[in-house]
């Protein structure tokens, strides 16, 4: 593909000092991740950044649920906004998609209505006593990841490229609806083309791959899941894509958004229940990983440091694909060598363990 | 003898131009490009009839030639206008007795409308690449092969306000219809497929041919516009369109795409609104006087309009505004400097 078109999307990210905002759904599916991109730009790259646990939900969830007012959101965000001032930043960035447009949203409505922005400034100020600053720079946790991406790809311990053939990996990249799909202007690489995973895929070696239903949501859809006699929608809507992107046979799938990685990876597991139906090239499902878990295997992280064990589908065939050393019997043991569980064999994982991990248990 | 300077070499101006010339006045033209013609010169044939563009443009040339009073300057650009004088890019200023704008259009970039991939897929092109191809006498895939099922999609860059383009561009329906047709003769066993939005076929026969092409050519129009276009396993293109007759979503393959852009106001009409005070319509195209008894004169007494300056028009059309632009100057020099008498517009 000829990808130029993202060139002219350009937005500024800042370069340090960021006030981290942490997900709802990535702290319970990718505990790890979030982790991981702490530990990233903090020791990685060397870069301040500032994990608040002063912070709360964005309340998205709830708004695109319409169970959340306008005010009420506008007013949750205002606070987080008045606690990175508080903290000394003025760089914000959100590990989480739904959070990314909930800010770009409602930046975007003040600067469009002023009156709401003066309304929001006094129920926060009635309720807590606070004021804000708006941020000078609103970032996703992706954006901070493909701004260092050169970086990264210079310190990096492996590339994207099978051992095996020396053949770059072949990677689907997903990105969440509300990443750019809103404000076309505030992504990498705008809403058609975005170019925010494909810029590190490319940058450390792998190689993107193109297929007809690449821009269609993961089915998440809030409503589609959160209402549970809606879910056939969910599902259906991670089957359109994985019956689309199956004859390319990836190697994985990276995603930007807490949901879409949990969707891609979980439906996996219901689909081949269903129907017995899998979709990765060894009889298995194909990997998800979120793009810290990416940029951790690149620069050498443990794969069950970076909390890999809690995928559905087995990551183990791409780590073996990528040469990364890990010690199979580990995978399920936690912090202080403490086993923490593993789930049933189903059909959509390919690795056979049990006898190991039962040894160790 | 009076001079009038006409800002571009199109076939507008060019017919102003020799209009002028028999009028007894001297003409110079100021044309931006290496060579006259404009945009005709990179077009096949033309609808209806499928007379050769070339055929056109001959005898456009030949009536340039045939006059010692017209001077053609080449790679030459106005930056200022007054009834007087006009600018040019460089600094120099060029005395005149009246000056016809016939700077044309813009074709729209389909790179904007990103979701149809143009510039990224190979087989996505525009009408105008088309035409170039028919010229080149070579019409295949990026790869060479022959296609076998080929879409077109009308409005591209025409009535869609997401792009600011409000206005219809007039000609690309018949120039779907027409080209699908050329195609249908080139690849006889070809499935070709119209997606439009309506279908406007306003001028003499053009309804005819959009009859043939459905009843000899058997051509599909699918009355839905296409929202998206990936590449498939197979190095074709997937369309996603609606079919708003039948209210049915639709998918098909295809391998090749032709999106019929359409025509955007020129970037250089807010110089001349800005510096000139000359009047511009929302679209971005200029302002007539009015739209009926002087629709080739501008706001200021002394400049005229001539051809798609101010509005998307057939090469049919603006032929004619050439000639009534130039009728319009000859009756404004006659009656003198100063006034604007009024004339009968084409």
């Amino acid at each position: 593909m000829k990808r130029s078109s993202w060139t002219e999307y350009q937005k500024d990210i800042a370069d340090d000092h960021y006030y981290y905002a942490r997900s709802c759904i990535r702290q319970n599916f990718f505990p790890g991740s979030e982790k991981a991109f702490l530990n990233i730009l903090g020791k990685d790259l060397g870069r301040d950044i500032f994990d608040d646990p002063k912070h709360t939900s964005c309340t998205g969830i709830g708004y695109h649920s319409d169970i959340v007012p306008l005010e009420t959101i506008m007013t949750v965000v205002a606070r987080q906004f008045a606690l990175m001032s508080e903290a000394g930043y003025e760089n914000f960035t959100s590990s989480c998609i739904t959070s990314f447009g909930i800010y770009t949203e409602i930046l975007s409505t003040w600067e469009e209505f002023p009156e709401t922005e003066e309304r929001t400034r006094e129920n926060l100020y009635k309720a807590t006593g606070r004021e804000f600053v708006k941020p000078r720079n609103l970032a996703h946790t992706s954006d901070v990841i493909f701004h260092h991406r050169e970086q990264i790809a210079r310190q990096a311990k492996r590339r994207l490229v099978n051992v095996y053939t020396g053949e770059p990996l072949r990677v689907v990249e997903h990105i969440g609806c509300h990443y750019a799909k809103i404000f076309p202007k505030s992504g990498i690489g705008g809403s058609e083309f975005p170019y925010v995973l494909a810029g590190m895929v490319e940058s450390w070696g792998g190689e993107i791959v193109d297929y007809p239903e690449r821009r269609h949501c993961c089915g998440f859809g809030f409503r589609n899941y959160l209402v549970q006699a809606n879910r056939g929608y969910s599902v259906a809507n991670s089957h359109k894509k994985l019956e689309s992107m199956a004859p390319y046979k990836p190697d994985f799938i990276v995603c930007n958004c807490p949901g879409c990685s949990m969707f891609l990876d979980k439906w996996q597991y219901t689909i081949a229940e269903m129907e017995g139906t899998t979709y990765g090239a060894n009889g298995g499902g194909i990997p998800v990983l979120t793009y810290e878990e990416m940029a951790g295997l690149v620069l050498g992280y443990d794969p069950w440091e970076l909390g890999m064990q809690m995928h559905q589908v087995d990551v183990e065939p791409l780590l073996d694909k990528m040469g990364v050393e890990y010690d199979p019997s580990a995978k399920y043991l936690g912090r202080n060598g403490k086993y923490i569980g593993q789930p049933e064999h189903a059909l959509v994982n390919s690795c056979s363990q049990d006898t190991l991990y039962k040894i160790q248990r | 003898m009076k001079h009038v300077i006409v800002i571009g070499g199109g076939i507008a101006g060019m017919q102003c131009a020799a209009e002028l010339a028999r009028g007894g006045v001297r003409v110079t033209i100021l044309e931006k490009q290496s060579d006259t013609g404009g945009k005709l010169r990179n077009w096949h044939k033309l609808f209806p009839s499928l007379t050769p563009a070339e055929e056109v443009l001959g005898g456009l040339n030949h009536a340039l030639k045939r006059s010692s009073e017209i001077e053609v300057r080449t790679g030459c650009e106005a930056a200022g206008v007054t009834p007087q004088r006009v600018t040019l890019a460089t600094g120099e200023e060029l005395e005149c007795d009246a000056v016809v704008v016939a700077t044309g259009f813009t074709l729209f970039d389909a790179r904007i409308k990103e979701e149809y991939g143009y510039g990224i897929y190979d087989n996505v092109i525009t009408s105008a690449d088309l035409e170039q191809m028919f010229n080149s006498g070579t019409v295949s895939m990026a790869g060479g092969g022959v296609p076998r099922r080929i879409a077109f999609l009308h409005c591209v860059g025409s009535r869609d306000e997401k792009v600011c383009q409000r206005h219809c561009s007039k000609v690309c329906c018949v120039t779907g219809v027409k080209q699908a047709m050329e195609m249908k003769e080139l690849f006889p066993s070809a499935d070709i497929f119209n997606f439009y939005m309506d279908i406007r076929m306003f001028g003499p026969g053009y309804e005819e041919m959009y009859r043939e092409a459905q009843q000899r050519c058997n051509i599909h129009f699918v009355r839905g516009r296409i929202s998206e276009v990936s590449p498939m396993i197979d190095g074709r293109l997937q369309i996603k369109a609606e079919d708003t007759l039948t209210g049915r979503p639709l998918k098909i393959g295809v391998d090749m795409l032709v999106l019929l852009i359409g025509m955007r106001a020129n970037d250089m009409n807010t110089v001349l609104e800005e510096r000139c005070g000359l009047k511009r319509q929302p679209s971005g195209f200029m302002q007539p006087r009015d739209q009926f008894l002087h629709n080739t004169e501008s706001n200021v007494p002394g400049i005229f309009y001539a051809g798609a300056v101010t509005a998307p028009k057939s090469v049919g059309e603006s032929l004619n505004e050439g000639t009534a632009a130039a009728r319009g100057v000859l009756d404004y020099l006659a009656a003198g400097e100063g006034s604007n008498k009024l004339t009968v517009a084409g």
